[in-house]
């Protein structure tokens, strides 16, 4: 069990607060996902989880250290990150953008057999196994975002930020990540925090939902709670119904206006 | 043997066959029968002329090709290369200022020093211009703009300098050549450009990881700082003694990672090695070919390698319009 927590977070850019004053205290063992509108301070907030920004003000703590503080490769191999729009600079094979993953563990002598283990493990649970040896710039955004997805699995964190790792990809391949999420948190009891836009997706495989406006947390709870019509409203100005449907709530969108 | 091995072994071997003709080969050609008779007249063409100008010409090579790898994996940009973005020139125009202040005959080691001072500061205006998103525009930009710079002071030092042999020793050295370098020259600057091979060879995980972007190498534990000085310092000792000892000898760093990536893989890391060794085999080559082509003088190797690469350089720019677009 591990514990990943904000302490009144303030990040400002521009002179303009994005992140004002943001605490949660997040357990390992649940899928968390982060709502709000564009501009909302969700991919800021989840960059300063995952120490990779220092907040203008406020800590963020894993456990009891503080995740600044933590030798860069030492964080590295407890929190996996996986970026919004994520750049793949050269045409390598996806096997071998997956073993970018294990950066954090390898010596100077390289890949080691334990090492192609992880890295066919994870290829295997984003089932990109077939990906193999297919160059990654002429893969489709959707096949790419698995691909992503494997190269954070082969680090084994103990955790894993994702910054819409969702985005691109078709419906069964969303549930299938998300069905992988709710694996390793519910089954390997690691902890997944992930940005979403889909509200209706969020709802089926988050447990605890976030909801940010102007930098602020507007909600934070059990998707039936966070997702209700008034929050939705506060939050992106929309009239919104919550259906339950055969797979869990659902979200509809029935016009402007709050 | 992986398909990557398989090209570091053709290349070693390369470089071997085209050492022993870069020795044997000349205006005078010596047969194996001059190698080790001393008596010969030719002994002393080959080992005291052709040996240190084939042993500068690996490491050069194996400088220029490491560095261009190395740069163009930490920009995430197929055309980076210490002679297209300017450092070479940054370096030339170090070298120079000591040239025309008359240091530079008396002390070598003041001119290799300036040229990496010149060529660090290249790197670093380089790594500052482009900024952190490094778009190949703004990196060409920056480019541009530290190669008039450096033409520029280079200009200034000639239309400033005190007599015209002046001037004519630094045209000649622009110019870039491995022609009549003593063993002094290979000593001073090997060990330079083997300190700045090894700092390159640290950050190759560093490269690997920034495949993903910055932000992604960073989430994987790569201190960026550290990748970033180790890359300018090492640019600076390989490039900056390449160009202290040769002049400019542009686009090796260019095209000899560029012909290896469908090769040996396009990840970074696993392309710096090779392409040491490619640039050895291509320098070797083009300073075999200009002191086999029939002229009054010798063409100069940085004249030559420039005839070459503009034109690569050109092509490969087409074929990135899209991704420039």
């Amino acid at each position: 069990m591990s514990t990943l927590s904000a302490h009144d977070i303030q990040v400002r850019l521009g002179g303009k607060p994005v992140v004002a004053g943001v605490a949660a205290t997040l357990q390992s063992g649940t899928v968390t996902a982060i709502l709000g509108p564009n501009g909302a301070g969700k991919s800021t907030l989840l960059a300063c989880l995952a120490g990779l920004r220092k907040p203008g003000a406020g800590h963020v703590r894993l456990d009891a250290v503080d995740v600044l503080s933590m030798p860069a490769r030492a964080r590295a191999r407890r929190i996996g990150f996986i970026p919004q729009t994520p750049e793949v600079a050269w045409a390598v094979e996806a096997r071998i953008l997956v073993g970018l993953g294990r950066t954090p563990f390898i010596g100077s002598s390289g890949l080691s057999l334990e090492d192609g283990a992880a890295i066919d493990r994870a290829m295997e649970a984003a089932g990109v196994t077939e990906l193999a040896d297919r160059d990654v710039t002429t893969l489709s955004g959707g096949e790419r975002g698995r691909v992503l997805i494997a190269r954070a699995l082969a680090g084994d964190p103990e955790w894993l930020l994702a910054d819409e790792p969702l985005t691109g990809l078709d419906p069964g391949h969303q549930l299938d990540a998300g069905d992988l999420f709710r694996a390793m948190a519910h089954e390997q009891g690691r902890g997944v925090i992930v940005t979403l836009h889909d509200l209706s997706l969020a709802a089926r495989i988050a447990d605890r939902i976030i909801v940010m406006a102007a930098g602020k947390v507007l909600a934070d709870g059990p998707p039936a709670e966070a997702l209700s019509p008034e929050v939705m409203a506060l939050a992106y100005g929309v009239r919104a119904r919550v259906i339950e449907g055969a797979g869990g709530p659902l979200i509809e969108i029935v016009g402007r206006g709050g | 043997m992986s398909r990557r091995q398989t090209t570091i072994a053709a290349l070693i071997g390369l470089t071997l066959l085209l050492s022993m003709v870069s020795m044997a080969a000349g205006r005078v050609w010596a047969p194996f029968s001059a190698w080790t008779d001393h008596s010969d007249p030719r002994w002393a063409i080959i080992f005291e002329l052709r040996l240190p100008r084939t042993i500068l010409a690996i490491g050069v090579g194996a400088a220029l090709g490491m560095s261009g790898a190395a740069m163009q994996g930490y920009t995430r940009n197929p055309l980076a290369d210490p002679g297209a973005l300017g450092v070479s020139s940054m370096a030339a125009l170090g070298a120079v200022l000591t040239l025309y202040l008359g240091a530079g005959a008396a002390e070598p080691w003041v001119i290799a020093g300036a040229a990496m001072i010149g060529a660090l500061i290249a790197v670093m205006l380089l790594l500052a211009l482009s900024g952190q998103a490094s778009s190949i525009v703004t990196f060409i930009l920056a480019g541009v703009i530290l190669q008039t710079m450096a033409g520029a002071g280079v200009a200034l030092a000639l239309s400033l300098a005190p007599n015209p042999w002046a001037v004519n020793e630094i045209i000649n050295w622009l110019m870039g050549s491995l022609a009549d370098r003593s063993l002094g020259e290979v000593q001073m600057a090997l060990p330079l450009i083997a300190a700045g091979c090894v700092m390159l060879m640290f950050i190759g995980r560093g490269l690997d990881a920034l495949t993903l972007g910055e932000t992604g190498a960073r989430s994987l534990g790569v201190n960026m700082t550290a990748t970033r000085w180790t890359l300018a310092i090492g640019v600076a000792l390989t490039a900056g003694a390449s160009v202290a000892v040769t002049g400019v000898i542009g686009f090796v760093g260019l095209i000899v990672p560029h012909l290896l990536r469908p090769l040996v893989g396009a990840r970074p890391g696993g392309l710096l090695i090779p392409s040491a060794i490619g640039g050895a085999v291509l320098v070797l080559a083009a300073d075999i070919a200009v002191r086999l082509t029939p002229a009054a003088g010798e063409v100069k190797l940085g004249v030559a390698m420039a005839v070459l690469g503009g034109p690569f350089f050109f092509a490969l720019l087409l074929s990135l319009r899209r991704r420039i677009a």
